[in-house]
């Protein structure tokens, strides 16, 4: 595994915050020069440490003025198949995240609608009708940070 | 600001991959680079852009476990959020928090190394924040999708 040192987690830090910034940019800052900022930028994504990118848009202005939460519970466990399941939920355009998980729902979902009305329409047309799927919770999403983590 | 179409399709390239030169970006978009360049920095400076962030793979870097923690707060107390959030926010194991109109109040996005520093974590950093009135863990077994794309 990947050992890092005061200046990657300065750098990732930095590159949570602003993923545009330059090997030059990031050099200034941390007092490097332009290669060796570059060098510890492409350590850090060869070691999959940086993912990749994620950009940050204004849902609102783009007209999804609703974001939410879904807790889904798998009906009758062991007859359904969690392929199918995985299947078809990642083919809704809705829905941002899947995330398979262990506790009082089987996956955890992010989606994005218009308003509560076509909120309304994805959750009865598309999530309900799901294979396989049983009881969902809904939680409305007021206000959201990330934060950097434990670097 | 009014979007139309070829904002769109500039906005769906650049969700799928951030990352592209304004050159291949206009190419995938059927625009010129010029034309890229101006709605690019157009729909920056309307907000609509907001930024680009660096997404970290914590099992790159030893956190082997991930927990949604979804709270419910004690609401008589009128600081409960605020004070709840607060302290949340010094706990560095949270890497995302959200606040929702539901069943749930908070949920609480937690890394940990391994079993035995997620229950250190729980026990010292988490039962320990104020204004709990229950909580709930959903243990993450598989990211099966996660691209937070909108579908424009």
């Amino acid at each position: 595994m990947i050992r890092l040192d005061d200046t990657d987690r300065a750098f990732l830090r930095a590159l949570t915050a602003d993923a545009t910034l330059s090997a030059g940019a990031l050099g200034r800052r941390f007092g490097l020069s332009q290669p060796a900022a570059w060098r510890r930028v492409k350590r850090l994504q060869d070691a999959g440490v940086i993912r990749g990118r994620r950009i940050d848009l204004d849902r609102e202005a783009l007209g999804f003025g609703v974001t939410v939460f879904l807790g889904v519970k798998l009906a009758a466990k062991g007859r359904i198949s969690l392929e199918d399941f995985e299947r078809a939920v990642r083919a809704i355009p809705e829905v941002q995240l899947v995330h398979h998980v262990l506790g009082p729902y089987d996956y955890r979902l992010r989606i994005v609608a218009r308003d509560l009305a076509d909120f309304e329409r994805i959750l009865r047309r598309r999530i309900m009708t799901l294979p396989g799927a049983g009881e969902v919770e809904a939680n409305v999403l007021l206000s959201e940070e990330r934060r950097a983590g434990p670097l | 600001m009014q979007i139309d179409d070829t904002d769109r399709r500039l906005l769906r390239r650049l969700q799928a991959d951030p990352g592209l030169s304004v050159n291949n970006l206009a190419d995938l978009a059927g625009v010129t680079p010029a034309t890229c360049s101006r709605r690019i920095e157009k729909l920056t400076a309307a907000g609509i852009i907001r930024g680009q962030h660096a997404v970290i793979d914590w099992a790159a870097l030893g956190y082997e476990v991930e927990v949604s923690l979804r709270f419910t707060l004690d609401k008589t107390d009128p600081r409960a959020f605020d004070e709840f959030l607060a302290a949340a926010r010094a706990v560095p194991e949270v890497t995302e928090i959200q606040t929702f109109l539901g069943k749930v109040d908070v949920r609480l996005h937690v890394v940990a190394r391994d079993m035995a520093q997620y229950q250190q974590i729980y026990r010292a950093k988490i039962l320990t924040l104020p204004h709990i009135a229950d909580i709930e863990a959903l243990m993450q077994v598989a990211v099966i999708m996660q691209d937070e794309a909108l579908p424009l």
